[in-house]
Order: structure tokens, then C-alpha cells, then sequence
């Protein structure tokens, strides 16, 4: 029992603790909540807001004594062990989750909830996953943090709104046109760069992410510069258009198929489209993480040297996880400009690649279903929630800050061997991996 | 030659206020080896809270210039300090020993929470002063006349003070000498009864209250701020440290001086709206071509 | 499994010649020429600091050397200049696989996987550079087939066949060096350069190595390059010693001579560690001392 009082709180430290935060609080929140510039006639003049002082110092005073408090009783009960127990279950419960999201992402359109607000809401998660599932080849798998994957995005967008605009191609041709200009410059910037270590490495893909911004805005000829594109052609079902009245010697995809016209069909086209976009990243990703250049990227991130001593070329490996990763951002861009119908500058700054570099890294770096659900705790939760809005960014900085600290490695980070001589042990619920088990096992 | 002169002193002065933001990248990644990504950020506190101390200062009635200037000074370098010490506090210690892109990722988040932050607090409308210093001296009549401001010269002038200063702790006291220390091993510093954590905390703090200084000089220099301009500062900061060679504080402060020469000679010269592609495209040759800077030291890979 | 035919004769496999790598003014190997021979383990000792990992870094192409000649005489390829290839391209091309003083595996990802990496090269031509892989053809299947049967041998050989589906990560430290040595193996090499590897095991588990390194040298007939600081592990497998001290070689010569010859037994002295030292050469040491003390 020595050791147990040993433990016990002891109340002058945590006051004095918690009093030091306060005065912490206090000094933070003096100068920038407590006094507010406001504008005047004559320039600016100051507001005071002691209220909003008293506030947060009090509730910081009080959340690090509850934090001690909840220490002290964490500590007597014996550090965490939970945490494998949840991993497991996870880990067992996944694939029913897997087919579950997947189920209830197909049928989303015909449930009776899903108005216009929900499938908008319902095409912008899925375009965040998609990128979320490319960029998780690049950072994820390979370990190579970028921080312009943004870039690649605004690449396919601006290559499909001038392919269609100015040659007439039909979305189907633009699709594929953009991902490859989209991987070439991914090719292109990754070719000098990615022998940089990891954080000189996100600074430069910053650096070149801005760069591409600052052309698309200056470049008034090509791309119209701040204006932006508009009147982008909207992708057609198979030559159908979603317009109301058919064309003189033809279909509209509603009277094709014999429908009443609704403009929710043109959206329920697009949520599919961008679904099964998403879902075939997800597939390639998933398929060539068993293939060696996967392994390879894994195995990079592990530890570049041993793959150097193991003859793998390192630079060769990660421009394929680059070019690959902005390959998907391309057909991803694409799709944004089809889906908007008009483009600029403003969709691609700095700020859109830190969200989709923290989808892949809260989720758990290299972790699919990670992906999806940081997707819908970051970019659905906000939408639905309006009255978050205003502080959607606030909170999203907070959130990377405080997983980090909680799990710097994510939220769902585990991984499944891409190969495995004895088959999986059987778990609780009797849920057998058995397509791990493929090739290894005989 | 006159239009050349006049480039060269708005350059200097520019380039003094990306040095001293520099030092704090600098010194923080000599340190712990991180790039500190919300030093922006806290630049940019340095400048709101600069302003207000200004505008209070007004308030109550405090106009003798030199004296509301060191008042201002003084409050923003503590200020600023405290949010320093605090972003260490919350967001890097606990990742000490983490994988480093954890850091990172925690150091974005806390930049994009930061610029949220005074968004949300002050507004995102940008914020006018009145010139406070008005004024300067005419180096050079002429068609185009070479104006050397007061406050230009103030600027350079707080930057070579603040210089040796800073350089003083660093090579004299004990504190900088726990600094050296714990650039060069942590453990071993740590078993030589050096506080670690207080060193990197004061790290953190020596770079914000220069970040502080920093901001306080833009809001007099353009009489303009927002909640933004950490970013691209931040960014170019950054690129001067790395330009001078990571980890050396002359080398932030010419970095920074190469820097601000570099953009304001490209803009008075080729084009104002690619003056941010000259600094990016700088970041990255250095990187690719010369990672170890103009002042650093060579890094041996350890296999 | 595969042993290699028998070596052509005449030059050794590996030819290190007038080898000196400069960091800034700091010398830290100079002028240092040895050979390693095929089907032989050849040594290479010294006390701490003596220059050994950097030949290794050099060997390995981790480093450029400043000056000097690297020759690796393969059975198969022909003659390869280590020091003038690209570091990848040396396990890759020449066939030459190290391990690593503090051990290197990839921790996240299981044992079987960290040895399919070693095969890397093969499986990606089989996998048609990925083209073919990601169309599931037939071919890369059979291929990696074979390859986990590969992994499958090493992984019996060194003892983990049931640990190869658990992450590398959270292996024993013994069975991380074994792993090591046998993610090595799996490249096939000709020349298997090991930095220390009975560092931190304990004398069963160095029992265990030696054997495995004789096996190696005998069923797998190739060069083994060995730098130890344990003598008992030096001196009951090496056939060959290259003694470096300060950069530079100071003796060479089968064990016997080496343990005997009195510059090294110098080098040794003016190291305060005397569990390093040879046993024989310990117990003169004490024997000397313990006469001294009485006289």
C-alpha cells in the first residue's frame, strides 16, 4: 500500500499546476481575445472582451485540474490496456465494416433521406476519399509527405476544363488524358526532389504545390487567371445528356429511359461516377500493395537504407508512388471540374492539401478504412452541422494537433501483411481473413 | 542607379524582418530537428498583438514616440513569447521520439489553428495603422528621389541590435551554452544535468519574442496586417534559413538578407506577380542542389 | 538450395586494393588492402574506431572512397568495380548483401515480408514491372511462389518459421540479427558482409551463429566478410584475419598467427576492454600482471 500513497494526489501541486496554466491561459488571451480591434471611424479602436478573458482562463484552470485528476486515476489503475483490445476488434470487425460502407454507399441515392443536400454532401465526402486513397499511396504507403498534392488535383482539373473547352473531347477521353498529365507532372517535380529527407521533402512539394497556384493565376491566357473557367462541359451517360428537352434528333438520358425529368438525376449520376472513381482506387491501391513495387514503398518507408542494402532503387521506387499518386489526384481533379462545372485558382491552395494530408495521416497512415473515416469526421461532420462551420478550421487544426499527440501513428493504424505462410488464427465472431492468406499459404 | 539604390534599402529592410523570423526556424531546428511549421503563425500573433498594444497605447495616452515604441516592443516580445512556449508545450513535447512526420503533421495543425484562431478572435478583415513613424532622409535628388525612412533605418538598426544580442546569449550565458549542447546531443546533455526541456522551451521562446520583433516591424513598415500573413512569411522565412544553412543563426540572418534582396529586385525588375515563384523556386534549388546551405555544416549519413 | 558451381580458380573473390576514405581531414581508412576468398570467412577486427563499418560503407556503397580499388570477382558475371557503382545497384548487380551494425529490418511489416523484399529484384521482373502483377497473370504468381518457398527455407534455417507472419518488430533481439542475416541470403548473394553480428547475443545463440555461418560458407559456397568484436566467435569460424587499427591494417593472417602477433596484441592493449581480447592473450595479460605484482 506504500506504493498507492505514494500516488495519492497531492492538492497544493495540483493547485499550483493548474494556477500555472491558468496564468498561462491568462497571458495568451490578454492581448488577442480580451482586446478586439474593431474598426471606427478614424481607423481602429479597441474593444475589450474581459468576459471572454475569465472564461478561458477559468476553463483551462479547470480542465488541467480535471486532467490531473483523470492522470492520477489512470495511473492507480494501471496505464492503459485497452487500446490492443479495440485494435483486434477493429481489426477482426473490418471487412463486415468494409462491405457494410460499401453497401450503404451504393444505395445512398434511393434512401428516403438522400435530398439534394445530402448527395452533394454525399459526392464531396467521396472526392476527398478518392483523394485520400491516392494520397495514401504517396504518404501512407510510401512515407513521402506532400505537401502540394493539391497541385496534381488543380493539374487534372485545369487539363480537363481545356481539353473539353477547347477540342471538344468528351469527358470518357479527358478522364485518362488528365491522369496522365496529372502522373507526368508528378514525374516531372518528384524526379529532382525525392532524394530530400522527409521534412525538406514536404517543404519543397509546398513550395511546388504554391508555385502552380501562383501560374494558374497569373497565366491570364490559358487559364483566365483569377476569373477562372467557366461552362466546363458536364459528363454525359454514355452520350445522354441530363438536359431537360432532348436535342432535335436524339435523347436526353430521361427520355431515353422513359423517366420525368429530375435535376437529382445529373447528381445521382455524378455521386455514382465519383463512387466508383473512388472505389477503383481503392481497388488498385489495395491490389498493388501485394505486388513488389508496394511492398518496396512500404519498405522505404520502414527504412531507406536497408532497401538500399536489399538492392532497391530507391529513387525509381518512390517516383512510382508519386507519379501513381498524381495520377489519382488527376482523375479526381477531372471529376471536380466536370462536377462544378467552373474552376479557379482559389479550389487549390495550400490549405486543401493540408486537409487531404490529414485525412491519410488521422485515419492512420497506409490504412484504407482510416481514410474514410477521417473523410467523414473532417469534411461530412461540418456539412452537416452548419452552425460548426465558422469554426471547421479551427477545430481541424486542433484535431491533427491533439491525434498526433494521442496516436502519432493515427487513428486505425495497423496493417495486414501482404502475405502470410500460416493462415490467420481464427478470431472472436469466427471471422477468418482468408484472402490475406492466398499466396502463402499451401 | 538610383532606382537601384532605392531597391537595395527596401530589399535590406525586408530582408532584416525575414532574418529575424529565420532565427527561430533556425534555431528551433538546431535543436530538435523540426521544422517548427506554425513559427508563421506566430509571427503573425507577434504583429497583431503589436497593433494592439499600439492602439491601447493610444487609448491611454501614451504618444512620446520612443517610449510607446519600447513598450510596444517589450509587450509583444512577451506576449508572443508565451505563445512560444506554449505551442512547444501542447504540440511538440508530447511528440518527442515520435516518428518525425508526426511532429510535422502536429506542427500543421497548429498553424492552421493558429491562423483560425486570430481569425476567429480579431476578425478576418485586414487591419490599418496610421504611419507612426513618419518620414526619412533623401539620399538622392533626382528624377527618382532615394528615400532612406526612419523607419527603414529602425528596422535595420533593432535587427543588428537584436543580432548581438542574441548572439551574446548564445555564445556567453549559460543558457546558450545549454543550447549548444543539446544541438549536439540531448542524452548527453540531459546526463550532464542540463535541463533538456527547459533549454528546448526557451528555444522556443528566444525564437518567438524575435518573431514578435519581426511582426512588430511589418505592421510599422506596410501599416497593414491580417491573419494570413503568416503563411507566406513563414515560407520565406524558412527559405532563408535553409539559404544560409540550417541550424546557423548568421546564416538565418544573410539568408534572410539574400531573401528579401532577391524579391525585391525581382519584382522591380522582372515581374511583381512572380515574385513568390522566386522565392519557392530558391527554397528548392538550395534544397536539391545545396541542402547543408551557405553556412552549414556538411551531414554525414550515418549507416 | 542452389548451391553455386564450383569458382574458376586464380583471382580471389573480393580484391580490396589501396583502399583510403577521407571524411573532411579526418583519415579514417588508409591505404588498406586485403582479399576475401570464395567459400572462406575472412575477418576483419580491430578495436573500436579502427576504421572496420567503413570499409563495409565502402564495399557496400554507402560511401564513395576517396581513393582505392574495390574488385569483386563474381563466379557467375565476371569481375565488378564496387567503387564505381551506385550504391543499389551493388547488392542488386554484383550480388554483394550486408547486415547492419544496429540491426535494419522493416519493424512494421511481418518476417516473411522483410525477406520477399530481399527478392525484390526478381519478383519485379516477374511482375512485369507491375503490369503484370496488377493483371494477376499466372507468371508472377508462380514467381512469388518460389520466392516464399525461398523465404520459407531461410526462415527454417535460422529458426523462425512459425514467428513468419508476426511483425519484425516485435522479434527477440537475437532472432532480429538471425532475420537479418537470413533477409540477407535471400538476395543470394555471392559475398555476405556482416557488421558485428554476434553483438548483444548470448553465448548459446553465438553458438548457434557460428553454425550458421559455417553452414552458410559450406552449403552455400560463398565469401562470407565478418566484422567481429567477440574473439570467440572470430576465432573459432574465421579462416582468414584482416587486423585494422587506426585506419589502418596492421596485421593479416590465418587465426593462429594473428593471435599470436605482437603488434596486435598492442593494439588490443591500448584498448581498456580486455573482454575483447583473444582468451589465450587475456590469460597471458593476467599472468603477466600477476607476476608483476609480486615482483
Amino acid at each position: 500500500m506504500a506504493a498507492a500513497a505514494e500516488h495519492r494526489l497531492d492538492p497544493v501541486a495540483a493547485l499550483k499546476e493548474a494556477g500555472l496554466a491558468g496564468f498561462v491561459a491568462l497571458m495568451l488571451a490578454v492581448p488577442l481575445a480580451g482586446l478586439e480591434t474593431v474598426s471606427a471611424p478614424g481607423g481602429l479602436t479597441i474593444n475589450t472582451r474581459w468576459d471572454w478573458v475569465a472564461i478561458a482562463v477559468g476553463s483551462v484552470f479547470i480542465g488541467r485540474l480535471l486532467l490531473i485528476l483523470w492522470r492520477e486515476r489512470g495511473r492507480r489503475r494501471g496505464g492503459p490496456t485497452m487500446d490492443l483490445g479495440i485494435a483486434e476488434t477493429l481489426r477482426t470487425a473490418m471487412p463486415i465494416l468494409a462491405a457494410a460502407g460499401i453497401a450503404f454507399a451504393v444505395l445512398l441515392p434511393f434512401l428516403p433521406f438522400a435530398d439534394r443536400r445530402v448527395l452533394d454532401i454525399g459526392i464531396l465526402v467521396m472526392t476527398y476519399i478518392m483523394l485520400g486513397w491516392g494520397l495514401n499511396i504517396v504518404v501512407g504507403l510510401a512515407g513521402l509527405l506532400d505537401l502540394g498534392y493539391v497541385a496534381f488535383y488543380a493539374v487534372g482539373a485545369y487539363s480537363y476544363a481545356l481539353l473539353a473547352i477547347h477540342f471538344d473531347l468528351s469527358f470518357w477521353l479527358c478522364l485518362p488524358l488528365a491522369g496522365a498529365l496529372a502522373a507526368f507532372f508528378g514525374y516531372l517535380l518528384g524526379f529532382p526532389v525525392l532524394r530530400l529527407r522527409g521534412d525538406y521533402l514536404a517543404i519543397v512539394t509546398l513550395g511546388f504545390g504554391e508555385i502552380i497556384r501562383i501560374i494558374l493565376i497569373n497565366w491570364y491566357d490559358l487559364t483566365r487567371g483569377p476569373d477562372g473557367i467557366s461552362g466546363i462541359p458536364r459528363p454525359s451517360f454514355f452520350g445522354l445528356d441530363f438536359a431537360r428537352s432532348p436535342p432535335p434528333d436524339g435523347h436526353t438520358f430521361h427520355t431515353f429511359f422513359g423517366l420525368d425529368f429530375s435535376p437529382l438525376h445529373r447528381i445521382i449520376f455524378l455521386y455514382y461516377l465519383i463512387l466508383v472513381l473512388a472505389l477503383v482506387t481503392n481497388a488498385f491501391t489495395l491490389r498493388i500493395r501485394r505486388l513488389p513495387v508496394g511492398r518496396a514503398w512500404e519498405a522505404l518507408r520502414e527504412d531507406e537504407i536497408a532497401c538500399r542494402s536489399l538492392g532497391i532503387n530507391p529513387r525509381n521506387t518512390k517516383l512510382t508512388a508519386f507519379t501513381l499518386g498524381a495520377m489519382f489526384a488527376g482523375f479526381a481533379g477531372s471529376f471536380f471540374a466536370t462536377r462544378q462545372g467552373f474552376i479557379s485558382p482559389e479550389s487549390f491552395t495550400f490549405i486543401e492539401s493540408a486537409i487531404i494530408v490529414a485525412i491519410v495521416v488521422l485515419g492512420g497512415m497506409g490504412s484504407q478504412i482510416g481514410v474514410v473515416v477521417a473523410t467523414l469526421v473532417l469534411i461530412a461532420g461540418p456539412e452537416l452541422i452548419r452552425e460548426l462551420q465558422e469554426f471547421r478550421m479551427l477545430a481541424f487544426g486542433g484535431l491533427m494537433v491533439m491525434i498526433m499527440v494521442w496516436r502519432p501513428r493515427g487513428l486505425l493504424a495497423f496493417r495486414d501483411p501482404t502475405v502470410r505462410l500460416h493462415p490467420p488464427p481464427r478470431r472472436r465472431f469466427g471471422l477468418g481473413r482468408g484472402k490475406a492468406a492466398e499466396t502463402g499459404a499451401k | 542607379m538610383d532606382y537601384f539604390l532605392q531597391q537595395l534599402i527596401n530589399g535590406l529592410t525586408l530582408g532584416a524582418i525575414y532574418g529575424l523570423i529565420a532565427i527561430g526556424y533556425t534555431m528551433v531546428y538546431g535543436i530538435i530537428g523540426m521544422i517548427n511549421f506554425a513559427h508563421g503563425e506566430i509571427y503573425m500573433i507577434g504583429a497583431f498583438i503589436s497593433l494592439i498594444a499600439f492602439l491601447v497605447l493610444g487609448i491611454l495616452g501614451i504618444t512620446w514616440l520612443p517610449l510607446a515604441l519600447l513598450i510596444v516592443l517589450l509587450a509583444a516580445m512577451v506576449f508572443t513569447a508565451f505563445y512560444g512556449w506554449t505551442l512547444e508545450r501542447l504540440a511538440y513535447r508530447p511528440l518527442r521520439g515520435s516518428p518525425r512526420l508526426a511532429a510535422l503533421i502536429s506542427a500543421i495543425g497548429m498553424s492552421i489553428f493558429l491562423q483560425n484562431y486570430v481569425q476567429l478572435l480579431q476578425g478576418a478583415r485586414v487591419k490599418p495603422l496610421q504611419p507612426v513613424i513618419p518620414g526619412g532622409i533623401v539620399l538622392m535628388e533626382g528624377t527618382i528621389s532615394v528615400r532612406f525612412n526612419y523607419i527603414q533605418m529602425m528596422i535595420i538598426a533593432a535587427t543588428i541590435v537584436l543580432m548581438a544580442i542574441f548572439s551574446l546569449i548564445i555564445a556567453k550565458t549559460a543558457m546558450g551554452r545549454a543550447q549548444r549542447a543539446c544541438q549536439q546531443d540531448q542524452t548527453m546533455s540531459a546526463l550532464v544535468g542540463i535541463n533538456v526541456d527547459r533549454t528546448i522551451s526557451m528555444t522556443f521562446v528566444m525564437g518567438a519574442a524575435l518573431a514578435a520583433v519581426a511582426g512588430m516591424m511589418v505592421t510599422l513598415y506596410y501599416g497593414v496586417i491580417d491573419f494570413f500573413i503568416g503563411f507566406l512569411a513563414g515560407i520565406k522565412a524558412f527559405t532563408a534559413a535553409v539559404v544560409g544553412g540550417i541550424g546557423s543563426l548568421p546564416g538565418a540572418m544573410l539568408g534572410g538578407l539574400l531573401i528579401g534582396l532577391i524579391e525585391v529586385f525581382w519584382s522591380a525588375y522582372f515581374t511583381i506577380e512572380y515574385k513568390d515563384v522566386a522565392a519557392f523556386s530558391i527554397l528548392i534549388l538550395v534544397l536539391v542542389f545545396r541542402p547543408t546551405g551557405l553556412m552549414g555544416k556538411p551531414e554525414i549519413e550515418k549507416v | 538450395m542452389n548451391p553455386r558451381s564450383e569458382p574458376l580458380g586464380g583471382a580471389p573473390l573480393l580484391q580490396v586494393e589501396h583502399l583510403t576514405m577521407r571524411f573532411g581531414g579526418l583519415v579514417a581508412i588508409g591505404d588498406v588492402s586485403f582479399e576475401a576468398t570464395d567459400r572462406k570467412i575472412t575477418a576483419i577486427i580491430g578495436p573500436n574506431g579502427a576504421g572496420k563499418t567503413t570499409v563495409f560503407n565502402c564495399l557496400t556503397g554507402f560511401y564513395k572512397p576517396t581513393e582505392g580499388r574495390l574488385t569483386l570477382n563474381h563466379p557467375h558475371k565476371g569481375p565488378f568495380l564496387l567503387e564505381r557503382m551506385e550504391g543499389f545497384t551493388i547488392p542488386q548487380k554484383a550480388d554483394v548483401a550486408r547486415t547492419f551494425q544496429n540491426v535494419r529490418l522493416f519493424p512494421a511489416m511481418s518476417v516473411l515480408e522483410n525477406l520477399i523484399i530481399a527478392q525484390h529484384n526478381v519478383l519485379m521482373r516477374a511482375s512485369g514491372y507491375t503490369l503484370w502483377g496488377l493483371l494477376g497473370l499466372k507468371r508472377f504468381r508462380q514467381a512469388e511462389a518460389g520466392s516464399v518457398d525461398l523465404c520459407r527455407y531461410w526462415l527454417d534455417r535460422v529458426g523462425l518459421l512459425d514467428r513468419a507472419d508476426d511483425d519484425a518488430g516485435n522479434l527477440a533481439y537475437g532472432d532480429q540479427r538471425r532475420l537479418e542475416i537470413a533477409r540477407a541470403m535471400c538476395i543470394r548473394p555471392v559475398l555476405l558482409c556482416l557488421d558485428e553480428p554476434a553483438a548483444g547475443l548470448n553465448p548459446r545463440e553465438s553458438a548457434e551463429l557460428n553454425q550458421l555461418l559455417l553452414a552458410i560458407r559450406d552449403e552455400h559456397k560463398i565469401g562470407i566478410l565478418l566484422i567481429e568484436h567477440d574473439m570467440s566467435v572470430v576465432m573459432g569460424i574465421s579462416d582468414y584475419i584482416v587486423v585494422l587499427d587506426y585506419g589502418r591494417k596492421i596485421a593479416e593472417g590465418v587465426p593462429e598467427a594473428i593471435r599470436n602477433d605482437p603488434t596486435v596484441i598492442k593494439a588490443y592493449l591500448g584498448e581498456a576492454e580486455e573482454d575483447e581480447l583473444p582468451p589465450e592473450v587475456a590469460a597471458d595479460l593476467a599472468r603477466e600482471r600477476a607476476s608483476q605484482a609480486e615482483g
